[in-house]
């Protein structure tokens, strides 16, 4: 049997040849792209993670309207499918949304990186509203009674009682969400944000090097991923109560 | 209304409670004077924890009164901060906060809720943990100690605010029965030193042992009260007398 040609089929040569390393010029627009690509992902987790904080905050409120309003919010994002989402707000709002420039001519008010950034937190910060809200209800209430029958107002409870105890019970939810996040960059793609999946078909489709840039594209992403669940991972220990949930 | 020590110091006229359908208290009175040991008994669902709960305003009442010191507990526009300074409570799962210490579930309250010097609340929460044996722990997480070393911080934690009342709610029906006793001397400890305690328990030589008058509930009234003496011997009434047969 001849094995040479199953360990050229495993290990072919253009495997390791990645366009990125041997060219200059591809280098740079590589990097471009996965600067943008990282720039996307952090912007958005930390929108994403704002806008999460806020609407469990308000899904506790007194008020009816502002919950149900926040419980709209949630079911628009999460029901529709997210590259749908990105062409409403850079097709359909971004449209509509212009200014007069410089030179007298109308001119988006807000640019494909924008909405991008816009649509991407709105879309993980729906899913985050849930995950920190099923993080709050699983305070137990008899938790929360010590601290009223101790004296502690609504907002102390709040503070110092709920937020930290929710913060740990979503974190594991919370991480997958987000690493989907970094991967659902790649749709900025469709509205030509030049992120990484961006240049690299701008690369394959000059140099005909689609299999080496789909090793570089997975790479990175697997890469980028990791350096999230790193710091995720570090997070978490660092919340890590001894004895705790055993 | 002012307070003096010769009024009793938490008094309850003809209370009525319902969740929904469920009338929980029928209309309970009792007086507690200051100093006073109490413990309140009776078989499950009779209302004996929603009782005491009244008392802090953790349940709110639909008819009759309740004071602390002179306090209206049912009045709408109520100072549940002045209240809570007042009463204390333990819980049956002892509910410390999971991610702080036990030094630090002692010193929170006072500090952030009666606003009081960080290092005078340390002096005395670390009196307070010496006072219920845990000396060595203070550093301990709530989950690394037994459930009788929790419940005892969770005394700590509530006597940390100096309060004038006490309310213990089963607080020994979750430990095992070695770890019961440890719990039940803290308390015992407490009512030698003139600490006014409301107790809903089920044990039955713990009441005898410590109280000064032990009341019977069933079905959201007090059926019969009296000193332990005399009620634990000589009850007169038929559900009384089945419950104290079935129990001791």
């Amino acid at each position: 049997m001849d094995y040479s040609s199953i360990l050229d089929w495993l290990w072919p040569d253009w495997f390791f040849n990645l366009a990125v390393v041997s060219d200059e010029y591809n280098r740079g627009r590589y990097l471009a792209g996965l600067w943008m690509t990282a720039k996307l992902a952090v912007v958005s987790i930390f929108f994403s993670l704002i806008i999460g904080a806020i609407g469990a905050a308000v899904q506790g409120a007194q008020s009816k309207t502002l919950r149900v309003l926040v419980g709209f919010f949630v079911a628009f994002f999460r029901n529709t499918p997210p590259l749908v989402q990105l062409y409403f707000f850079y097709f359909a709002i971004g449209t509509v949304l212009r200014i007069t420039g410089d030179n007298g001519l109308p001119q988006p008010l807000i640019g494909n990186f924008g909405w991008a950034i816009i649509s991407l937190s709105l879309f993980a910060g729906a899913l985050n509203v849930e995950i920190f809200r099923a993080g709050i209800e699983a305070v137990p209430k008899s938790t929360v009674e010590a601290a009223e029958a101790l004296g502690y107002t609504r907002l102390q409870i709040y503070t110092d009682i709920v937020l930290p105890l929710a913060v740990r019970i979503s974190l594991p939810a919370l991480g997958t969400n987000l690493v989907n996040l970094v991967k659902t960059t790649t749709l900025a793609y469709a509205i030509a944000v030049p992120e990484l999946l961006y240049v690299s078909a701008q690369i394959w489709s000059e140099d005909l090097n689609v299999r080496e840039m789909m090793n570089v594209l997975l790479i990175s992403y697997v890469g980028l991923v990791a350096i999230l669940v790193w710091v995720l991972h570090r997070w978490e220990k660092a919340l890590r109560i001894p004895g705790y949930g055993r | 209304m002012s307070w003096t020590e010769d009024q009793p110091i938490v008094s309850l006229k003809d209370v009525h409670k319902s969740f929904g359908e469920v009338k929980v208290l029928r209309g309970v009175s009792m007086d507690i004077q200051k100093g006073e040991v109490i413990c309140i008994i009776g078989p499950s669902g009779s209302g004996k924890s929603t009782l005491i709960r009244c008392i802090n305003a953790l349940n709110d009442i639909q008819s009759g009164s309740i004071t602390v010191e002179g306090i209206e507990v049912s009045d709408p526009k109520l100072d549940k901060l002045a209240l809570r300074k007042k009463v204390g409570m333990v819980f049956q799962q002892y509910n410390l906060f999971p991610h702080r210490t036990v030094l630090q579930n002692v010193m929170m309250a006072p500090i952030k809720v009666l606003g009081q010097n960080k290092a005078e609340v340390e002096q005395r929460a670390r009196d307070l943990i010496r006072k219920v044996r845990l000396e060595g722990k203070e550093d301990a997480y709530p989950g690394e100690l037994s459930g009788g070393q929790q419940q005892r911080v969770a005394i700590a934690r509530s006597l940390a605010m100096s309060p004038d009342v006490m309310l213990f709610d089963e607080v020994t029906a979750a430990l095992d029965p070695e770890t019961v006793k440890e719990v039940l001397n803290t308390i015992k400890d407490l009512a030698a030193d003139g600490m006014t305690c409301i107790l809903v328990t089920h044990e039955m030589g713990f009441a005898r042992e410590i109280a000064d008058c032990v009341y019977f509930t069933d079905r959201g009234v007090i059926v019969e009260s009296g000193p332990p003496a005399t009620f634990f011997d000589q009850a007169t009434d038929p559900r009384t007398r089945e419950f104290l047969s079935q129990v001791l």
